[in-house]
């Protein structure tokens, strides 16, 4: 019917149409130019940093950003308790943080990929046990499990990275599961039965292309989570070891002293909150456009 | 025939894409009696649904909108009405029934609060009166039990049972308009024969005007009047059904007669006519059949035909029939 | 429909025995809970009294059944470090940090369903886009930042609000709200995507011919469709709330479960680390399972299909 084109929502009584807006929302330049901002910043962080993020001067602390009338350009965004320059420590702390965010991420999309293929594609008793396992593991709360391995083995980058993706891949697990049910139900995959295609075949060339966007967006989604997961870690003190600059543990450094010396805590946060909403940004922009029916996640 | 209970006068319903703005309705007139069925018959995309929602004031949002005319209804023009007053004609005055069965109910209520909430509306019934009414609405469109299907769910009925449920709630009030849009598409030819069955017996017992709309001309000629047979967003052909199938005034009409298979087999689409639907967005000055129509002259494809009569309420919108 | 249930309620059981035993072997593995406890002049003998006090010189397959076996009576053994039952620790701190988690979520639920729902309503809008800011904002704000903003703001500076404590209602506020706005994003857009489905379908169309009120349409009609995703994915945002509500904890010095697991694995108090955790999960199956209920309230497609 004519009335399709639109596509829109029913009218209220008698609404008085406005001209339809032009669909499809726009590339999210500013998101992806703060990722990329924070993704170069952390790989040059050697030659960008204006010094180094471990250099103590106890002469020197808590000076405030240049901004303020007693800071200087020698620290643009000020010094911390220990007169370490936060600019310095705020770039190789993106380090940490994207580094984590990369690698748990793609760890646990692997595994979780992985495992959703298999329990989609078998079904039956694998599906039931895979299943049984990743309820368990969406049950369990990440911090504490990473709290628990900090304590037992010490808390390390590698044990952060180990305690989120241990956790994580069940997302990926359950959401790629379901993609394959759909897809098992089409043509095509009996068709490439009836080809004499195999197990492996199939999986590979027939049902994990399929769920890729769904992979792209969820991962780009996660990346966010896990930064924020990795900073909470930081700060409480069972993610990265100090003295490495980690956001998290720069907030926790700075708490007591939020009151005479608010940059040590703020600035760090401030970063964490643009990489994050950067991220979150451009995965809901991924999702729009790749896979609109992921809307619920 | 009594009074006109609907009188269309001009009416235009435009659609605003990002390709261009679409007459959807491009000044359309018509009107029914009291009691009088009006078929609108055409292809998808022709703008018959349009003009059925825009009747009762409900173009997509965003997206469409009215831009001219008057819709008379019982001497009103519901195209003046505010929004509150709109709403309060709506289900009392104007019922519609939609196309899909399966998705016209809301799957997550009962039928009982789906047949009772117009009843309580329009009557202010509550408490046991108003189930009572609900169960006889249901019995008048003949659904078996329909004490116990008020507990019922959607999903629990059949297609042919939920558009009866349909049915009921738009001769709750009763209307003096009801509109079908294409009310039996979906459902089996003995199911389709039975609603029919029904929907005219309620009508007859409600004197309701009735606007049914349908690319079948089988109905057409089972339960209407009179038929208009729309293309592009215009009427291109209006007329009682007897006379259009016998002396069909337009080439489109024709084609849509001759696509019928004989011997009462079941008809098909509508697609059966060579050429495409036109593309409303660009629509040629003319008439918009013209690329299709094996009788298009030059003066088709540079005027758009104004309306002639043809015979007895016989109307078209041809040159070949036209003064010359 | 009973049938339903009593299978949820296995696999929740299957899922928290499929705990027990992680917790176990991870509890075991913190290293020895000895170190911490007894003082640095303790002799070799004094640690043998004191595993064998606490039954660690037993083998572990006998300290898992018996673990079990209390736990499921709700005894969960002695704290090391408090040396109080685990048991009176929990039924101390439980209690807050439900109380806490209910408010939160209250808070998330009265922001995410205004905001999902005007959202859907006015889409495209600066309505529409103001709603989706609040709800990212939130998810991508860390919770303990904003919790120590706030403490700073609200509660020293302008001493508005207390910074948590027990002064009654106004000392849930922060770390309420601090918790609850972190879910707000993914409840909301549940909401707004569910309601733009909705109100594009064929029944709400049909609402609006029956003369059926905008605001009935929009507020009953509709929104219940749209609960049903919501509630599909509440539990998932409950445990992500439970795990959140461990670091907001901390911040805010409330005395509640999540402060009481920090504590536990600073000092390698397996005990309540058992407990807790296990608490945890058990309060997430429940929760689970409440919310399979509540699903087949809400849509009587699943009441009646199983």
């Amino acid at each position: 019917m004519a009335a399709e084109p639109g596509g829109g929502t029913l009218a209220p009584p008698g609404a008085v149409a406005a001209p339809a807006r032009g669909r499809g929302r726009h590339v999210p330049w500013i998101p992806i130019g703060i990722i990329a901002l924070f993704v170069t910043a952390a790989a040059l962080a050697p030659l960008v940093s204006p010094g180094d993020p471990y250099a103590q001067s106890l002469r020197n602390r808590f000076k405030p950003p240049v901004w303020d009338q007693r800071g200087t350009w020698a620290h643009p965004l000020g010094t911390d308790r220990l007169g370490r320059d936060m600019l310095a420590r705020i770039l190789y702390g993106a380090r940490v943080s994207l580094a984590v965010g990369a690698l748990a991420v793609l760890l646990a999309s692997s595994v979780g990929a992985a495992v959703g293929l298999v329990a989609g594609y078998y079904g039956g008793r694998v599906d039931a046990a895979l299943m049984r396992i990743t309820d368990a593991t969406l049950s369990f709360p990440v911090i504490l499990l990473a709290l628990i391995l900090a304590v037992t083995v010490g808390p390390s980058f590698l044990n952060v990275v180990i305690a989120i993706s241990v956790i994580l891949w069940a997302r990926y697990a359950r959401v790629i599961r379901g993609e394959v049910l759909t897809l098992m139900q089409l043509d095509f995959i009996a068709q490439a039965r009836i080809a004499g295609a195999g197990a492996w075949r199939i999986i590979t060339r027939h049902l994990a292309p399929n769920t890729l966007n769904t992979l792209v967006v969820l991962i780009t989604l996660q990346v966010g989570y896990v930064i924020i997961v990795e900073a909470a870690l930081s700060f409480l003190g069972a993610g990265i070891p100090p003295p490495t600059p980690a956001w998290g543990s720069m907030i926790a450094e700075g708490r007591d002293f939020v009151t005479s010396a608010w940059w040590v805590s703020f600035l760090p946060g401030l970063a964490i909150m643009l990489v994050v909403l950067a991220f979150n940004l451009l995965g809901d922009w991924l999702r729009d456009t790749l896979d609109p029916k992921l809307r619920q996640l | 025939m009594g009074p006109a209970v609907v009188d269309v006068r001009d009416l235009q319903t435009h659609i605003v894409t990002r390709w261009g703005t679409l007459k959807a309705v491009d000044g359309v007139s018509f009107t029914v009696a009291e009691g009088e069925t009006l078929g609108i018959v055409g292809e998808s995309g022709s703008g018959k649904s349009m003009t059925c929602l825009s009747i009762v004031r409900l173009v997509p949002r965003g997206a469409a909108r009215i831009v001219g005319g008057q819709i008379l209804l019982d001497g009103e023009d519901l195209l003046t009405k505010s929004d509150t007053e709109m709403q309060q004609i709506r289900g009392r005055k104007v019922a519609m029934i939609l196309q899909d069965p399966m998705s016209s109910l809301n799957p997550v209520f009962s039928v009982g609060m789906q047949v009772r909430e117009p009843v309580a509306m329009y009557h202010r019934l509550r408490g046991r009166a108003l189930t009572e009414r609900a169960v006889e609405l249901l019995a008048s469109v003949r659904i078996p039990s329909p004490g116990a299907r008020l507990r019922a769910f959607p999903h629990q009925l059949s297609g042919g049972m939920r558009q009866r449920v349909v049915g009921a709630m738009a001769i709750a009030a009763p209307p003096r308009l009801l509109i079908a849009d294409e009310p039996t598409t979906s459902l089996d030819l003995t199911i389709q024969m039975q609603y029919l069955g029904l929907l005219k017996e309620l009508q007859e017992r409600h004197r309701l005007a009735m606007i049914f709309v349908t690319h079948d001309l089988g109905i057409v000629a089972r339960i209407c009047d009179r038929v208009a047979v729309m293309y592009g967003g215009r009427i291109v052909e209006i007329g009682p059904v007897r006379r259009i199938f016998k002396s069909p005034a337009h080439p489109y009409t024709r084609a849509l007669l001759d696509a019928i298979p004989r011997l009462g087999a079941r008809r098909d689409r509508l697609t059966t006519i060579e050429g495409q639907p036109p593309d409303l967005v660009a629509l040629p000055p003319g008439c918009a059949f013209t690329p299709r129509c094996p009788h298009a002259v030059e003066r088709c494809r540079r005027e758009a035909p104004a309306e002639s009569v043809v015979g007895p309420e016989h109307a078209t919108r041809c040159w070949l029939n036209g003064p010359a | 429909m009973l049938r339903f249930v009593s299978f949820r309620l296995l696999q929740s059981l299957i899922a928290l025995a499929l705990l027990t035993v992680v917790v176990f072997v991870l509890a075991r593995t913190t290293g020895d809970p000895l170190h911490m406890i007894l003082p640095m002049s303790a002799t070799e003998e004094d640690y043998a009294n004191a595993r064998r006090y606490l039954g660690l010189d037993r083998p572990y397959v006998e300290q898992y059944l018996s673990f079990v076996g209390r736990a499921v009576t709700g005894d969960f053994g002695t704290s090391i470090r408090a040396r109080r039952p685990v048991s009176e620790l929990l039924r101390e701190r439980l209690p807050n940090s439900l109380r806490l988690a209910v408010f939160a979520m209250t808070v998330s639920l009265a922001m995410a369903f205004p905001l999902g729902v005007l959202a859907a309503v006015n889409k495209g809008n600066g309505i529409d886009r103001a709603a989706q800011v609040i709800a990212v904002l939130g998810q991508s704000l860390p919770s303990f930042w904003v919790a120590i903003i706030l403490v700073e703001f609200v509660a020293g500076r302008w001493q508005w609000l207390p910074a948590g404590g027990s002064d009654g209602f106004t000392s849930y506020v922060l770390p309420g709200f601090t918790l609850g706005w972190f879910v707000v994003a993914g409840l909301m857009r549940l909401l707004r995507s569910g309601m733009l489905e909705v109100l594009d379908s064929e029944y709400v169309k049909l609402a609006r011919i029956k003369g059926v009120a905008e605001y009935r349409v929009i507020w009953l009609h509709a929104l219940k469709n749209a609960l049903i995703p919501v509630v599909t994915f509440a539990g998932i945002y409950f445990s992500i709330l439970v795990t959140t509500a461990i670091v907001v904890e901390t911040v805010f010095a409330w005395p509640g479960l999540g402060r009481l697991a920090y504590d536990g694995i600073t000092s390698r108090d397996f005990p309540v680390i058992q407990a807790v955790v296990l608490t945890t999960a058990a309060i997430v199956a429940v929760v689970n399972l409440g919310v399979d209920l509540l699903y087949a309230f809400i849509d009587p497609r699943i009441r009646y299909a199983r």
